[in-house]
Parts: C-alpha cells; sequence; structure tokens
C-alpha cells in the first residue's frame, strides 16, 4: 500500500491524520490509545493559564441525527482543559518520550497579553511537543472571557498574538481559526502576517441544536437554560472544505499550509479536504462518535484510493482541486447537459418526478406503469433528481455533443467556451459573445 | 419441471434440462453494488462488536463493513482475508445464523442482522474477480512443513506458514484440493467451481507446493514427514462415515450421504447424478439436510429426513430445518431404524418410534425407499496417527499433538465445531504456533 508518511511544516507523522485539540486528546489515557489505534498525531486539548476552568455539571452535547439515529451534528459547551497545567504538562511529555513517531501539538489559549504566552511556551518546549496551536476559534464560553473565537474574529489581534507567540518560541505555529466570521480570507491573512507558520480550521460553530418544548429552553439545558455551543460533525463538513478552499485559491494565501477540519468521517472526507489543499487533517466528532478505530478505514481507504491513482506521497493529493475551483462568473454557460434515467436501475420509486414536477422544471413524464422518463426540452440540468434518487449512479447529467441543438432553447450547442463575463445579458459584459 | 419424476428405482435425468439451473443456483445470491450499501449502512460499528466475538476466526467485522459503505471493498476484502484466508468460502458456508448474524446487535432490535455473510462475499469476491492477492511473503526462512490434507484446516495453516516465509508441502489423498469445500459442501452454496477458484487464488502467495494421491499411511509415513520437514501439520479431515448397524444384508440403494454429496459436486451436470423416487435420508445435521435438500432438488417425489431424536436436538439449524422444509423435504423426529427391505434393491425402510429419553414407544412406521442415504456422524480414519481423545487427535489449545513436532486442527482435532470457518481458524493458529516454535518469534 501507498506509504502516507506526512510532514506538515516539518512535523512528521506516519499518516496524515491528527486527532484535533477536544475531549479525544485530552489526557495521556486517550491520547496512547489513539496512537495504538492507529492515529498520526494528536493536537493536545487546549490548555490555559492555572487556575484552570470549571465545566458545567450537566450535558454538555446536543446532537442532530439523520435516518437510524446517524449522528450528524454535534453540539458543545465544553470549555479548555480543566485540569492543572502541570498535569497536562507532565503527560504530555511522557507519551511524547513513548511515541517519538508521532505528532505531538499541544493546543494554546491564554489571555491577550504578552506575558501568559511568554510564561506557558517555555514550558511547552519543555515536553519535546512538536509545535503548538493557538485556539482563536473556542466559540463559547471562552470567547465571553476575550479569548478564542473574540480574538479570532479581530484580524489585528490575531496578528499581534502570533507574532509574540513567534517571537518566543522556536517551535512551528499552527493559527487555529474560527468560522464565525464573514471572510475566512482576512484571518487567515493576519495569521500569516503574524508569521504563523499555518492555519488550521475550523474549530465549531456557534449553534443552537434544539429546543426542549416543554421546558421552552435550548438544549443541552442546564438547571432551565441554555447557552449557545459549537457546531461539528459530518453537518459542518461543507463549510469548512469551502473555507479551506477560499485560503487556498487566494494567491496571497496559497503558501500557507493548511490544516483541514470539520466533519471528517472517512478517508474520502479526508482527500477532499486535502484536494482543496489541506497538507494533513484533524478529526474529533468522527472519533468520538465511533471510537479511535476509525483510522483504520481512514488509513486503509486513503492509502487504497493513492495506489488506485498511482500516486507515491500524500502530498500528490493535496491542493490538486484548487485549480478548479473558480468563480461563478467563470463558468462554462455553453456547457449544456440533460439528465438521463437508466432504466435498469430505476426502482420506480418516483423520487425525481415530485422532485422535478413540485419544485423545479416539469422535466420528467411518469407513464401509468410508473416508468420515468426526463423530457429533454425541459431539462435545464439542474441536478436535484440526481441528489434525490436513491440509487447511485442510476440519474446521470449527459453533456451534449457540440453541433446538437438543445430541444429546450432550439439553440445549437457551441462548441467554445464562454462565461457570463462576455454574456449579452450581462449589462456589464467585456465582449459580445 | 415434471419429466420422470413419477418413475420408480434410482434414475438420472427426472427434471427437464433447463429445471437443474434453476434448482442448484446459488442459495444466497450475491449482492449488487447498490444492496451491499445500504446493507453496510446498516452496521453500528459497534465497540469490542459481539459479531466478532461470534466469529471463530475473529474477522474485524465493523471495520471491514465500514470500508464497504465508503467505497473501498478491496480494503474490506484484505481485513476479512488477513483474518481467514477463505474468507470468500466461509462467506458462502458459514452457518451465519448462529455465528456473527446471531450475535448482532440488531438482531437484537430487530430480529433483522446486519447481513455480514453476504457483505464479507461482496468484498472477497470483488477483490478476487480482479485477481488481487493482497499478501506477500516474507524473506525465507529455510524451514519446512508438510502438512497433510488440502482442506480448509490445511491449506490455512499452509498459507499462514508461506507467508511467514517457510517451504510448504501439502499431502491430499484426494486427486482435487479444497477437502469437503470440493467433495462435501451443497452444490448451491458454492456454484461455478468455486471451491478450485479459491484455491487456485490462495496458492499464489507461493511457496507452496501440492502433492495429490498422497495418503498419509498408505503413500507416506507420519516418521517420514517428520524426518524430512521440521515440522508436521494434520489437518486430515473425518475421512470414515459411520455405520447404521442393522442387522443383515445391505440392500443395494443404500449408501453414506456423504459419498452421494460428493458424486454430485463431482458431476459434470446434476442430471447425470441417479436419484431414487423415494429417497429417505437418516440422521439430524448439515450432511443430512443437505443429502435431504440435494435430492429433492434432482427430482425426487418424496423425501424424508428421520432423526432419532427430538427437534431440539437436531444439529442443524432452524435456518437450515426451514430450508429443507421450504424445499418439500419432510422431517420425521424421534424414529430409529430397525430393518431395511427388500430383495436385492431397497424397497422400505422401517423405524421404530421413540420417546425423548430414547426409549421405544412400541410403534412402528414403514417407509417405502428406494434410495437411503446415511448421515449419522463422520469420523476419523487412519492409524499411524498422534494419540486420539475421543475419536480425535488430541490437540492443546495451540494445535500440539502430543508427538514432538506434530500438530493438527480442523475436524480431525479436538476442540471447536466441526465448520470450515472453525477449520481454518485452526490451521491459521497451528501455523503461529509453528511458527514460534521454528523461530522463536
Ligand atoms: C456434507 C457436508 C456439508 C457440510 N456443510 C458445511 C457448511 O455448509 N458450512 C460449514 O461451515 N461446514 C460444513 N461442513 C463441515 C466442513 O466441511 C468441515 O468442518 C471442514 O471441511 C473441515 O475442514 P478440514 O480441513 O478439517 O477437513 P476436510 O475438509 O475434510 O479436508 C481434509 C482433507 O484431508 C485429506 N485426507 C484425508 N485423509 C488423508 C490421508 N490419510 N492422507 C492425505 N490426505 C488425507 C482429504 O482428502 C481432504 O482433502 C460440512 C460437512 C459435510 C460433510
Ligand atoms: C466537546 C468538544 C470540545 C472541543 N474543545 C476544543 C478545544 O479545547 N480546543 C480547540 O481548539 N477545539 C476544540 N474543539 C473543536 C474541535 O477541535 C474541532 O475543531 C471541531 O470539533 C471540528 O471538527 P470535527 O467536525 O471533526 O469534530 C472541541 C470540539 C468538541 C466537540
Ligand atoms: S454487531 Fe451488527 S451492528 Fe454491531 S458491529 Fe457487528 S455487524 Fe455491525
Amino acid at each position: 500500500m501507498a506509504n502516507l508518511q506526512s510532514d506538515f511544516v516539518g512535523i512528521k507523522s506516519p499518516n496524515p491524520f491528527w486527532l484535533a485539540s477536544a475531549p479525544p486528546t485530552d489526557k495521556e489515557y486517550n491520547v496512547r490509545r489513539a496512537f495504538q489505534a492507529g492515529w498520526g498525531g494528536v493536537v493536545w486539548k487546549t490548555l490555559g493559564i492555572d487556575p484552570h476552568v470549571v465545566n458545567v455539571n450537566g450535558p454538555r452535547y446536543g446532537a442532530i441525527y439523520g435516518a437510524d439515529r446517524r449522528l450528524l451534528g454535534l453540539n458543545n459547551i465544553e470549555l479548555i482543559t480543566d485540569r492543572p497545567l502541570q498535569v497536562n504538562l507532565d503527560e504530555i511529555k511522557a507519551v511524547k518520550r513513548d511515541w517519538k513517531d508521532r505528532a505531538m501539538v499541544v493546543s494554546l489559549m491564554v489571555p491577550c497579553e504578552e506575558e501568559p504566552w511568554k510564561f506557558i511556551l517555555p514550558l511547552v518546549e519543555d515536553t519535546g511537543a512538536d509545535g503548538v496551536e493557538l485556539n482563536f476559534g473556542c466559540p463559547h464560553g471562552m470567547s465571553e472571557r476575550g479569548m478564542g473565537s473574540a480574538v479570532g474574529q479581530v484580524p489585528e489581534y490575531i496578528e499581534m498574538v502570533t507574532r509574540w507567540v513567534k517571537a518566543n518560541t522556536r517551535m512551528p505555529v499552527i493559527v487555529k481559526l474560527t468560522p464565525n466570521i464573514t471572510d475566512i480570507r482576512k484571518p487567515a491573512a493576519a495569521a500569516l502576517r503574524g508569521g504563523a507558520d499555518a492555519v488550521s480550521l475550523i474549530n465549531t460553530i456557534n449553534s443552537i441544536t434544539s429546543v426542549d418544548l416543554d421546558l421552552f429552553a435550548p438544549e443541552p439545558t442546564i438547571d432551565g437554560k441554555g447557552a449557545h455551543g459549537g457546531y461539528c460533525g459530518p453537518a459542518v463538513k461543507p463549510i469548512a472544505l469551502n473555507m479551506v478552499a477560499e485560503i487556498a485559491r487566494t494567491p496571497d494565501l496559497a503558501n500557507l499550509p493548511i490544516s483541514g477540519i470539520g466533519g471528517i468521517t472517512t478517508w474520502r472526507d479526508a482527500a477532499e479536504f486535502m484536494a482543496l489543499g489541506a497538507g494533513n487533517v484533524q478529526v474529533c466528532t468522527a472519533a468520538m462518535t465511533y471510537g479511535f478505530r476509525v483510522v483504520q478505514e481512514m488509513i486503509s481507504g486513503l492509502g487504497a484510493y493513492m495506489d488506485e491513482k498511482g500516486m507515491t506521497s500524500v502530498d500528490q493529493i493535496v491542493r490538486k482541486a484548487v485549480p478548479n475551483v473558480t468563480d461563478w462568473n467563470q463558468l462554462n454557460l455553453n456547457y449544456i447537459a440533460k439528465a438521463v434515467i437508466d432504466q435498469d436501475q430505476c426502482i420506480s420509486c418516483g423520487r425525481c418526478f415530485a422532485a422535478c414536477e413540485d419544485t423545479s422544471h416539469q422535466a420528467i413524464s411518469m407513464s401509468p406503469d410508473r416508468t420515468f422518463k426526463v423530457i429533454d426540452a425541459e431539462c435545464v440540468a439542474c441536478n436535484l433528481c440526481v441528489n434525490v434518487c436513491p440509487i447511485d449512479g442510476c440519474i446521470t447529467m449527459v453533456p451534449m455533443a457540440p453541433g446538437a441543438t438543445d430541444p429546450r432553447t432550439g439553440r445549437v450547442v457551441e462548441g467554445h467556451y464562454a462565461n457570463w463575463t462576455t454574456h449579452p445579458n450581462n449589462p456589464a459584459a467585456t465582449t459580445a459573445s | 419441471m415434471s419429466k420422470d419424476i413419477y418413475a420408480p428405482g434410482i434414475l438420472a435425468g427426472r427434471l427437464d434440462g433447463a429445471a437443474y439451473a434453476e434448482q442448484f443456483a446459488d442459495l444466497h445470491p450475491p449482492l449488487d453494488p447498490h444492496a451491499a450499501l445500504v446493507a453496510a449502512d446498516r452496521c453500528y460499528f459497534c465497540h469490542d462488536a459481539p459479531c466478532v466475538t461470534a466469529c471463530p476466526t475473529d474477522i474485524d467485522i465493523p471495520l471491514f463493513i465500514r470500508q464497504i459503505a465508503t467505497g473501498t471493498p478491496d480494503a474490506a476484502a484484505k481485513t476479512i482475508l488477513g483474518q481467514n484466508i477463505m474468507g470468500g468460502m466461509c462467506a458462502r458456508v458459514c452457518p451465519t445464523e448462529t455465528l456473527c448474524e446471531q450475535a448482532c446487535v440488531r438482531e437484537t432490535a430487530e430480529g433483522k442482522p446486519v447481513l455480514i455473510g453476504l457483505l464479507q462475499r461482496f468484498a472477497t469476491d470483488h477483490l478476487q474477480e480482479k485477481g488481487g492477492h493482497p499478501f506477500t511473503r516474507a524473506a525465507a526462512t529455510g524451514k519446512k512443513v508438510a502438512v497433510v490434507g488440502a482442506g480448509p484446516a490445511g491449506l490455512s495453516c499452509a498459507h499462514r506458514l508461506a507467508m511467514l516465509g517457510h517451504e510448504v508441502a501439502v499431502f491430499d489423498a484426494r486427486p482435487k484440493p479444497g477437502g469437503l469445500n470440493e467433495y462435501g459442501i451443497a452444490s448451491y452454496k458454492s456454484p461455478n467451481d468455486f471451491a478450485q477458484a479459491e484455491v487456485a487464488w490462495l496458492l499464489r502467495i507461493g511457496g507452496i507446493t501440492l502433492h495429490h494421491g498422497m495418503a498419509l499411511g498408505r503413500d507416506v509415513t507420519l516418521a517420514d514427514l517428520r524426518a524430512a520437514h521440521d515440522a508436521v501439520f494434520l489437518g486430515l479431515g473425518l475421512g470414515g462415515v459411520r455405520a447404521l448397524g442393522l442387522d443383515g444384508p445391505v440392500p443395494e440403494g443404500a449408501r453414506p450421504a456423504v459419498d452421494f454429496i460428493a458424486d454430485l459436486r463431482q458431476a459434470t451436470a446434476p442430471q447425470t447424478v441417479p436419484i431414487g423416487r423415494d429417497v429417505v435420508v437418516i440422521g439430524g445435521g448439515m450432511t443430512a439436510i443437505d443429502a435431504a435438500v440435494q435430492a429433492k432438488l434432482l427430482g425426487a417425489l418424496n423425501v424424508t429426513l428421520v432423526y432419532r431424536g427430538p427437534r431440539s436436538r437436531m444439529k442443524a439449524s432452524p435456518f437450515e430445518q426451514d430450508l429443507a422444509a421450504a424445499k418439500g423435504v419432510r422431517i420425521i423426529t424421534q424414529a430409529v431404524p430397525m430393518r431395511l427391505h427388500g430383495n436385492g434393491a431397497l424397497r422400505e425402510v422401517e423405524f421404530r418410534y421413540v420417546n425423548a429419553d430414547m426409549t421405544p414407544t412400541g410403534e412402528t412406521l414403514r417407509l417405502p425407499a428406494d434410495q437411503l442415504f446415511e448421515a449419522i456422524g463422520q469420523t476419523l480414519q487412519g492409524d499411524d496417527l498422534p494419540p486420539l481423545d475421543g475419536g480425535k487427535i488430541r490437540v492443546d489449545a495451540a494445535g500440539r499433538s502430543a508427538v514432538p513436532g506434530v500438530w493438527a486442527g480442523g475436524d480431525c482435532a479436538t476442540g471447536g465445531d466441526d465448520l470450515t470457518v472453525t477449520a481454518v481458524a485452526e490451521g491459521r493458529d497451528a501455523a503461529m504456533d509453528i511458527h514460534a516454535a521454528l523461530c522463536g518469534a
């Protein structure tokens, strides 16, 4: 199988799968078992300055489920580590001593002043850790105290703190970004200006997962009240992927390494993050849902994929899809496709018909014997039928060959590329098509 | 489908040609990729999963199912085959209803287990049809091991030893390898010559030489093998059959069920295999069920399976009993054979009804029969074997017999159920112990 060895900003690990800073990494017992299970590295649960914080003593998680109670999204109101600093440092040192080939990165969150950073960084260095991650992302509790996402939402603070940290340590510095902003490129650029070696994203998204309709309180409910938490798990993956891609395709940020986080559950999720620019990935919810063993599927799956593609190093996946992420106005408007239903695979459920007939373009016909066919004269190739069909591969979008006539518009399909910037309907068109 | 089903006697070609293909089709047709994804999606990825505990070869079932769910069936196959090199055959023949699927938490929750056996088949077929063999040999150790018997136990042991770098010589009395995979498993569980395809695939590891027509005790002695090799593994299976032990001459038409099954498996086509109009099978295990069902599939008009104890004591699982019933086999319990009637050719079998404690009730039963299959158990055959215990070679937990340098596993050895999967597990574990003994690992 392909070699999955990973080198992220000089931090080596036998595979690109790290556990994100969270409960899976908050103590020696967990991290040792994670390494035994095969994880390539960990970002230790965020450390702070003593006296350590305290957590609520009621429920800290809420969840969103799919069919069959599959956990799709998790919300939490947990804070950073609630154990004394020295206990954590001793454990980090002990684990790193025994697991030299694994990545040990330590997540940090201290008040927005230089002194506490000057204090904590040498202590972390002394553990033998490979790097630090600055938690500018935690969106609840810590942000009320002027830390976490309160810093991550102000690019100037990010730059300032990153500069302090770089000035006070020789370790690589990863800046963990919050998604609770409007334009992810701004905090990423600030981290780069401050001297960050890399950014990692995303941390959790502000959320309320549900409301108890008897108590009239958000869940999780603590003595009748609830506070917003941070959302993670498979549900956040699309948001995270977009943010990773936005950074990766911005020319000024193209050389800033990214550690991809957010909803990664399978090898495929990981490969997608890497293709969009992540040098490695971090995982939290998948491990919290299924246990540490999920990494074995990630390892075998990524290896098999690389073998199939003839790739010999994980770096060959990284950024491979970035050149194909573009703006809407660059998409080829002369590309015309039609949905095609494979009658042999069709199970006649009629979901495509309901979707198209009720909510789209009335481009699917239904016969009395439940045969469903695409009406080419109506089909705009929107893909909704593909998305709602329960059979993978039953409905496909087939491009029309140049020279053919589109029965919907009566126009001949043009062979050349033409986008919105040149379209006659665009008042700001630069040239006529 | 009925052509000659009413004709008395033992005849070949009772059915129309086309009917045979339908009768002997796959008992559990394979999952297509969509059905596999739907089935895989139901697995909860249990912690310390009960299905794994229930599998004699300890396959990491939740992991391989997850690998199928994420679109990597070949990785799933490697997870399976790394533990059980005959994962393809086991996916077809394991009584999953009493093993992994019985333990599945979704059997507990809804009475509908995850389809572990079919998913295993999906993954192993995917890899093997592509011809992939994901295992390679370690550097040569210079050690030589003799394996007697090319059944599941012997081949599993041989593959593991070859993988660890040893040179393996396999001796088998029969003309073809596979043991009961080739000569015993019901034809509808393993159609399309899968047994031979699997052996050919398994041998691709290299370092294994097969010697056919070589019987221990006839062509070679245990002493010879011990002298010429660093270790010996015995996977002889159970070559003998237990006799009914009735008085009087045995009329024509009565024979061991395993011989009938072997003939059917080796036949060029099922229509060439003669079958009676009225068939009686005696026994209550898997062999009896397989013989009865296959007799029915060949076109026998009446097939009656007679077991001496009550239903609850039958070794065949409820699933297998239902299968027989669905195919039209009549099951009679608590009846013991007394006499075979017939002048030259068998005509009737006479039984004595018994109570659950086996005392006669005083009533008897006569069943018309032109053919009788005995399936009351197999026995270990051969002298020149290590010391026995209860008719099987005595081994310890690691598979070591009482003779130094001689290991044994599978049906011929003590411990474990007589199942394909158990034989594979015992062969593999003995190989690991042989390796440790030879290389001090
Ligand atoms: C009719 C029948 C149906 C069955 N169906 C199932 C089923 O559906 N599912 C299931 O899990 N199990 C089933 N079993 C049980 C299963 O087949 C056995 O448990 C399994 O094959 C045992 O493997 P083995 O390697 O120990 O022995 P075998 O498969 O019996 O192989 C032994 C090998 O040793 C060779 N041999 C024997 N004596 C000598 C000698 N003196 N010298 C050299 N070679 C010798 C034989 O030729 C044979 O190739 C069935 C058994 C029978 C009889
Ligand atoms: C209970 C919980 C606690 C977390 N604590 C931290 C933390 O202390 N520091 C941090 O940087 N991120 C923390 N996170 C965020 C995760 O590291 C990660 O960024 C987020 O969960 C998204 O990844 P996922 O979808 O794989 O879970 C926490 C997440 C959860 C669920
Ligand atoms: S017991 Fe069933 S649900 Fe649980 S891991 Fe095994 S197959 Fe999956």
